[in-house]
């Protein structure tokens, strides 16, 4: 019999439940007005009174009202058919209840996320009297350029046998593909799709490893100045109108991963219609598919409930954690957790919690920390590797880093891309600020050329100010120079179009090229007589640059680019001193990056060893 | 069935507290005290408390007053009716017309699913060149004019709304000096927009918690005539006076506090609003143009700060005119490519053009010696803010592209505009004119 209990107190969406018999924490339940079941979640016990978010409106709701405890924990399903939905932070397709409901999402309504009349092409695996235990593999199906795993329920805990297993054949999600014997002779029959409780990480692998291998997201200055490590973590704070959303949807679409899950949370609806409607229509160059089916949106917009808000991104992370299982790298974009942040100030708030830092709860720190700690790159049990990959915006208050939710990210973050409201008034997009940001890991640069071009953007930053005091007419031609340079680097190198075809998203290969021809020049010592001839000469070789960047990769345009360049380049140079002693070794301010240069491992991963999803050597013909 | 009660247990602020059985969360109800009726609506449950906000504040109401529990929300009557007619925050008329109380719609409806939306496609022309050729006005946009007190910011909503080619105007005033609601009233009167609008208007003098009211009432209102296929624009004034009701009621319910005595929910609160935001497929659209005062011109105020995250860009009035630092249309991009072929190539020009002039503004006040070129972008300074900026100038965008093309043949010669070959040999004024 279901437990039941009723409504003794409302505030907002928090609701006080008188009840008989037990509650679990974090438990499921229903509150009951008319027709419609308002979904909730325990989220506090205190005797026999028990506090429940509602994730929805709860006007009309009145004491008395009856309460239907569910005894389940707040779950996402997994299954085939994930890919390419459009989801609510409690995991409702949205596109379903649009179909069913038209323009508004009213309350009480529920849909199931996978599609159940889809039939899906199981290839069986594992034959009867073969041993089983969780996340192991019993078959197969295509999933759009995908082969995904079919698995034993994670939840399910210790050895079984297959007693008997489905041929080859189209199941829907819901049919019995095998039967499984426990020790104690339980059977058990698995269909293709499970239920996860989406607070409980996923841990089912057999050690976690060093995030090595650089995620290339196809952006030059994060790839190459500011690196993210598949399974790594990475933050990007910024005040509004800085371009952390823009700079999001770039790199959900370019980035060389298999998946990527998009939360949406708590920002404007708007900037999701965008991935919505223009997903479907792009072409991945990878695989030759739309981009959309590699995406799975979590969208749980400002004006949407907050309690769903709070918990839309562990529904996000607990779906990657399902594919990372498979051995896929997973990459998700949180947008925006200081939202999520704020979902969690307000609940605290109704529950008169005392109050942290800005009336976050005291719990904040550790929540963060929690959630990004599900990132990782792992060694799965059958050998192969996973990975997931955390990227969150962040959105201080007053634009302002030093509040709660952005030192907190900071802390437990491997890669810090902070935008500046300068550089986004400058028109200098991707506005990450190269003097501020950090990496810990290890990118497709060496460490050291690294270091030296950030040095040489501090010490042209210095000049720039030292500039605005005594003018242009005040400064050492060799500073003026040093300063060209700086400025030169930052124009053809760490801006980039996002509106250019090809500027947009620049391949590891040709970011190595590029950077290797930048760093030559930037080292060299030229033959510039004058302040005029130098602006004259860089503003050439920028224009020349520009040229470059947005022409296809090896054409005739980049090759002759490409030429002119170096014709330009030679005239300059200077022979016999072949590099210019570096003046900003001396550099008075010493650049963060200094300190955070101790991580510098090789991958240890051995080729073969991952599944293939993604084949590389197409990766020019972007 | 109604339920009476006469015993309040406790008054403080504008929340009155009585104990009663099977209340709705939200639900209505009707004060009566000596100084008449007003309506509450229940923000609390708590056992057999029940915590009633009551719209024309508690001064007067007696711990023996009747309270009338109605058994229904909040709602508002929605007809054509509505059309030229003005309206107090709870939808009271305040034009001495009759009240309206035919067919009722709840206040606050649910949100639109993110799936149904649309990626914005149409302009509003507005005839400022500042917004039209700079941040140009998308249809089914929020945005919001940054500005402080003092500046002509009900000046300048008044002109967009009689300029903007919508079907509807709503006007929403919060906390808005008497006289300011006059001149918006007349001047939609005078001009003839009145028949087109309707205002429900929230003076300083009335109870604090009609103000929060007023968002709610227009936008909902709003909707209904979007969902029958209708252009509407929403003009909010001043949101710093309804997050100010809102922290005065936070702060009454006892609410820990989060930064600068606004309550936490700040920000959802705001975007509860502002997503009502929409262009709604084969129907009408919605358009949120609002005013957020910076006290202290300071953007990281909690306001506008919060508001910045949520509305698609802000228009910074400062100083009688709309600065093109600080003010940002997020969603131009959409409209701006369809326009004219040099519009958003003419944009950037003239805006990083602008942003030298301002160096050199700031070399000249050091001391600098003024160079040649130096004083070419002192004149295309003074051109550009009296000709574009001004904020008496009203033109279509056509002419205002030619005006900005005009501006720059008197300044510069053509190849220091940065502007691509092609374009400069279709829109370069043939000789050049000069001021």
């Amino acid at each position: 019999m279901k437990n039941r209990g009723k409504i003794v107190g409302i505030n907002k969406n928090m609701i006080t439940v008188e009840f008989a018999g037990d509650v679990k924490q974090n438990e499921v339940a229903y509150a009951v007005l008319g027709d419609n079941r308002l979904k909730a979640e325990v989220i506090r016990i205190r005797k026999n009174r028990a506090d429940l978010q509602v994730f929805e409106d709860t006007r009309g709701l009145k004491t008395d009202d009856i309460v239907e405890f569910t005894g389940e924990l707040l779950s996402v399903e997994l299954g085939p058919g994930l890919l390419g939905q459009l989801y609510d932070g409690l995991q409702n397709p949205l596109h379903k209840l649009a179909g069913e409901l038209g323009f508004f999402l009213h309350r009480g309504k529920h849909i199931n996320a996978l599609p159940e009349e889809t039939e899906w092409a199981f290839t069986p695996c594992v034959k009867p009297g073969d041993k089983l235990q969780a996340a192991d593999t019993v078959g197969t199906v295509k999933e759009g350029s995908f082969t995904h795993k079919i698995m034993v329920p994670f939840h399910l805990s210790g050895r079984y046998e297959v007693v008997e297993i489905a041929e080859s054949n189209k199941y829907s999600v819901k049919e019995q593909i095998a039967l499984i014997k426990g020790k104690r002779g339980q059977l058990i029959p698995l269909s293709m799709m499970f239920e996860w409780p989406i607070r409980i990480p996923v841990t089912l692998y057999r050690e976690r490893l060093d995030p090595a291998e650089p995620l290339i997201t196809r952006i030059r200055i994060i790839d190459t100045l500011f690196p993210v490590a598949k399974g790594g973590t990475y933050c990007i704070p910024g005040p509004f109108g800085a371009g952390k959303t823009v700079l999001q949807q770039i790199t959900s679409r370019n980035a060389k991963v298999d998946i990527v899950i998009v939360a949406a949370c708590g920002e404007r609806a708007g900037e999701v219609v965008e991935t919505i409607k223009e997903f479907p229509e792009i072409i991945d160059p990878f695989t030759g598919m739309p981009l959309m089916e590699r995406t799975i949106i979590v969208c749980n917009t400002s004006s949407m409930p907050v309690a769903a808000r709070e918990a839309s991104v562990y529904t996000a992370i607990t779906m990657a954690e399902y594919y990372r299982q498979m051995g896929l790298d997973v990459l998700i974009l949180a947008d925006s957790t200081s939202r999520w942040a704020q979902a969690m100030r307000e609940r605290s708030s109704r529950l008169e919690e005392i109050p942290g830092e800005e009336a976050f709860p005291a719990y904040l720190e550790s929540t963060i920390a929690g959630f990004y700690e599900r990132s990782g790159f792992v060694r799965l049990r059958d050998g192969n590797t996973g990975s997931i990959t955390i990227g969150g915006t962040v959105s201080p208050a007053g634009g302002n880093f030093e509040e709660p939710v952005t030192q907190a990210t900071l802390k437990v973050v491997g890669a810090f891309h902070g935008l500046s409201r300068d550089r986004s008034d400058a028109r200098r997009y991707p506005a990450i600020d190269p003097l501020e940001s950090w990496s810990k890991y290890t990118g497709i640069i060496d460490n050291q050329s690294r270091n030296h071009t950030v040095r040489l953007l501090s010490k042209a930053h210095e000049i720039v100010q030292m500039m605005k005091v005594v003018g242009e007419e005040g400064i050492t031609l060799a500073d003026y120079i040093l300063y060209l340079k700086g400025e030169f680097f930052d124009n053809v190198y760490l801006q980039q179009n996002a509106f250019d075809a090809v500027d947009m998203a620049t391949s590891e290969e040709r970011q190595k090229k590029i950077f290797s021809m930048i760093k030559e020049i930037i080292d060299a010592t030229l033959d510039l007589n004058n302040k005029d001839d130098a602006r004259s000469f860089f503003n050439r070789i920028r224009q020349l640059f520009l040229d470059y960047n947005s022409a296809e990769w090896n054409s005739n345009d980049f090759l002759e680019n490409e030429r002119l360049i170096s014709v330009l380049f030679l005239k300059y140079r200077k022979a016999g001193k072949e590099i210019e002693p570096y003046i900003f070794r001396q550099a008075l301010v010493e650049s963060d990056m200094d300190s955070h240069f101790i991580r510098s491992k090789t991958a240890k991963i051995k080729k073969g060893e991952k599944l293939l999803m993604v084949k590389e050597e197409n990766e020019e013909d972007i | 069935m109604k339920k009476i009660y006469n015993k309040i247990m406790q008054i403080s602020g504008n929340v009155v507290v009585l104990s009663a059985t099977g209340i709705k969360y939200g639900e209505l109800a009707v004060v009566t005290s000596e100084r008449g009726d007003s309506f509450a609506e229940v923000i609390r449950i708590d056992g057999k408390l029940v915590y009633l906000q009551v719209f024309a504040g508690s001064g007067g109401v007696s711990t023996g007053d009747e309270v009338r529990f109605l058994g229904k929300q909040m709602e508002i009557s929605f007809s054509e009716n509505l059309l030229g007619r003005i309206f107090d925050g709870t939808g009271r008329p305040r034009d001495g017309g009759p009240a309206l109380t035919k067919n009722l719609i709840e206040i606050c409806g649910p949100t639109v699913n993110p799936a149904k939306r649309l990626i914005p496609s149409s302009m509003i022309h507005t005839g400022i060149p500042m917004i039209d050729l700079f941040n140009s006005l998308v249809e089914s946009q929020k945005i919001s004019i940054f500005t402080t007190s003092g500046e002509p910011y009900n000046e300048l909503l008044a002109r967009v709304a009689l300029q903007a080619k919508v079907d509807i105007i709503i006007l929403g005033g919060m906390g808005l000096r008497y006289d300011d609601y006059l001149f918006l009233k007349n001047t939609l009167e005078s001009e003839g927009a009145l028949s087109r609008s309707i205002l429900y208007v929230h003076t300083a003098a009335d109870p604090v918690v009609e103000c929060i009211m007023v968002p709610d009432i227009s936008l909902t209102v709003a909707e209904n005539f979007a969902l029958r296929g209708k252009k509407v624009l929403v003009l909010l004034t001043d949101m710093k006076n309804f997050c100010d009701a809102l922290k005065e009621i936070a702060i009454t319910m006892e609410q820990v506090p989060s930064n600068r005595g606004y309550p936490g929910d700040l920000y959802s609160q705001l975007a509860a609003r502002y997503e009502k935001a929409v262009d709604f497929e084969n129907a009408g659209s919605v358009t949120i143009l609002s005013v957020t005062t910076m006290p202290g011109n300071d953007v990281t105020h909690p306001v506008p700060d919060n508001t910045g995250y949520i509305t698609e860009g802000q228009y910074y009035l400062n100083n009688g005119r709309i600065e093109p630092f600080g003010s940002l249309s997020r969603l131009k991009q959409y409209v701006n490519k369809k326009t004219r072929d040099d519009h958003r190539p003419l944009m950037d020009a003239m805006v990083q053009l602008y942003a030298y002039y301002q160096e050199v503004l700031e070399k000249k006040a050091m001391g600098f010696r003024m160079t040649r070129s130096d004083n070419r972008f002192l004149k295309y300074g003074v051109l550009f803010e009296r000709n574009l900026m001004n904020l008496s100038v009203e033109m279509p965008l056509e002419e205002a592209l030619d005006t900005g093309w005009r501006i720059l043949s008197a300044c510069f010669d053509p190849e220091e505009t940065g502007i691509r070959t092609e374009l400069i040999k279709r829109f370069w004024p043939e000789s050049k004119t000069t001021d």
